[in-house]
């Protein structure tokens, strides 16, 4: 658990010492500052059906730049070390390579976490300046930084093995970014075919992130979803762990 | 210590290395000489337990490497060749995140540090970012980290490659020191660099050992004269001594002038006899010369080497490099 920790400590430390964190982190508060400013001023057009947590969560401005988080916040984690080198110190270093993977996966979440956290200052001061809540009621809150959260282990664990697989960092980037991209638009798939049945388009719906999110954001939450994400990081997670001890019998 | 046995490791089609058996016992420092590319990284890199072997055995103080793999790791402070290390991380941080990776616990962390930066000579870059530092203290902080633990063992891949001469005598100090409290392997393609640190050389070529022994039992093997040409300088105001005086003492094979220059002029002298310079000496007492030098060359590990390693055209242009050995020794 202790060398768990000191790599852990290591990751997190190495994202903030350089300037990855600190670009990311101000981009991503420049747009989604844009996406609140365009979300609250709708309110000024009349009644709408949608809460200011809703129409935050369902942006183009959002989504685009939750997609582009996953390949640069994990194209460095393996590819870089594979590159460098120190992949060969790290591992003669008395370390399990599920301690490796695991260290880098949630070196990831917690800087994916602390990139979306600064976002619910905006929820506060629309609440500071209006005194209303932005949102229906707490769940919705909880529903959408939730399913943030969930779906980002997922997109991260991916991001990781996609890592594993390359010392090529764009490589990884771009596999990363087409894998997140085909289970993100899984709910398209309903629009690309009218002959698609009912049980298929019940499929599709279901993992849908834009829909999920729909139903999350309003604090309905959809524990199919739940499973869905954590059985799917828990599985990437292990073809990361594989990958990596592949590409030491390859050498 | 290290025992290896019948150690084969392939890249695709290619041998990397064939069958080694070796072993290295507590406190001796053994160096791994070879032509590039003979195998010794891999070598290393299967000892350190980054790479798996095809087939063979390694036991790091009686663990095995592949299914005894964290405890044989943590006897081990490995070198790789090139040093990579974290560039955005301090010295200090650097080898305090080592220390703790490698089980050293919390409250000893600062001490161990503490001695690994003194005895690496990092005290005044200790604050220093890794990825300013120069070649020569990348290397040291490498040194450092593999010490940091105090393992048993060192494995060092090419420990002063690309270093300046006044950097390479450091590390050779260094490593020297080490030898009293660790057992240490280094790899290494400089016969001088070996011949200095060593107590016993393994010589491998295209995956296989081709000799094993100290560098006085290789010359010997090798069937080299221990002791090779003398040389001999004096003045040419003594009474003089021509060639043919020279060439016509029974213990002289064959006596040449090596140069004349501002009143001295030096011979060198290939003997029939094991050490011809008390004879020498006495010749000298007896008639009066005026001696400056007289030294005997002893026969340089290039020699011994080469009878070991036979120079096909692939490896001369890598091959060994001339510069860096001394091959005369005065004494």
């Amino acid at each position: 658990m202790r060398v768990f920790w000191t790599l852990l400590k290591r990751e997190i430390s190495s994202a903030f010492l350089t300037p990855m964190a600190w670009v990311l982190l101000f981009f991503l508060l420049l747009l989604t500052g844009f996406n609140f400013y365009a979300g609250v001023s709708s309110l000024n057009h009349g009644p709408t059906e949608v809460t200011v947590v809703e129409s935050f969560f369902n942006t183009v401005f959002f989504w685009f730049s939750f997609l582009l988080l996953f390949p640069l916040l994990t194209m460095r984690l393996f590819s870089e070390e594979y590159r460098t080198g120190t992949i060969e110190l790290l591992m003669t270093a008395p370390v399990r390579d599920s301690q490796v993977v695991l260290a880098k996966f949630f070196g990831a979440l917690v800087l994916y976490s602390a990139l979306w956290l600064p976002t619910g200052l905006y929820f506060l001061i629309f609440w500071w300046q209006t005194h209303l809540q932005a949102a229906g009621a707490m769940g919705a809150y909880f529903g959408a930084y939730g399913l943030l959260f969930l779906m980002g282990m997922f997109y991260l664990s991916l991001g990781c093995l996609c890592s594993s697989l390359t010392r090529h960092q764009i490589s990884a980037a771009v596999m990363t970014f087409c894998l997140v991209a085909l289970f993100f638009f899984t709910g398209l798939l309903t629009f690309l075919s009218g002959q698609i049945g009912t049980f298929m388009k019940g499929v599709t719906v279901t993992f849908s992130p834009i829909d999920q999110m729909t139903q999350f954001s309003r604090g309905l939450y959809d524990t199919r979803a739940v499973v869905w994400y954590l059985v799917m990081t828990a599985l990437c997670l292990f073809l990361t762990l594989q990958s990596l001890q592949a590409r030491r019998w390859r050498g | 210590m290290i025992t290896v046995q019948g150690l084969t490791k392939s890249y695709g089609p290619a041998d990397a290395i064939r069958d080694l058996s070796f072993s290295v016992d507590q406190g001796e420092v053994v160096g791994f000489l070879g032509p590039n590319g003979a195998g010794k990284s891999t070598t290393m890199k299967i000892l350190s337990g980054y790479l798996p072997a095809d087939s063979g055995e390694v036991r790091i103080a009686g663990f095995d490497i592949f299914s005894e793999s964290l405890k044989a790791r943590s006897r081990i402070g490995y070198l790789p060749e090139n040093v990579p290390l974290y560039p955005e991380m301090r010295v200090g941080e650097y080898l305090a995140y080592r220390a703790s990776l490698k089980g050293v616990r919390s409250r000893r962390i600062k001490e161990k540090v503490e001695d690994a930066v003194q005895l690496c000579g990092l005290r005044h870059v200790q604050k220093q970012l890794v990825g300013t530092l120069s070649k020569g203290y990348r290397q040291r902080v490498g040194l450092a980290d593999a010490l940091v633990n105090e393992p048993d063992i060192l494995i060092l891949d090419e420990p002063t490659i690309g270093l300046d001469p006044n950097q390479i005598r450091d590390v050779r100090a260094l490593i020297k020191g080490l030898a009293a409290r660790h057992t240490i392997l280094l790899s290494s393609h400089i016969l001088s660099e070996v011949e200095a640190t060593c107590s016993r050389i393994l010589i491998i070529n295209k995956g296989r050992i081709v000799a094993t022994g100290t560098p006085t039992e290789l010359r010997q093997r090798a069937g080299v004269p221990l002791s090779g040409a003398v040389r001999l300088e004096m003045s040419t105001e003594s009474p003089l001594v021509t060639l043919q005086e020279l060439n016509s003492l029974p213990y002289i094979s064959k006596a040449t002038t090596l140069r004349e220059s501002e009143g001295w002029v030096t011979y060198e002298i290939v003997p029939r006899v094991e050490d011809p310079r008390t004879l020498l000496y006495e010749e000298a007492v007896r008639r009066g010369w005026k001696l400056r030098e007289l030294s005997a060359r002893e026969v340089p590990l290039e020699e011994i080497f080469s009878s070991f390693v036979p120079t096909s055209p692939d490896q001369s242009a890598s091959g060994l490099p001339a510069g860096d050995h001394q091959p005369e020794r005065r004494s």
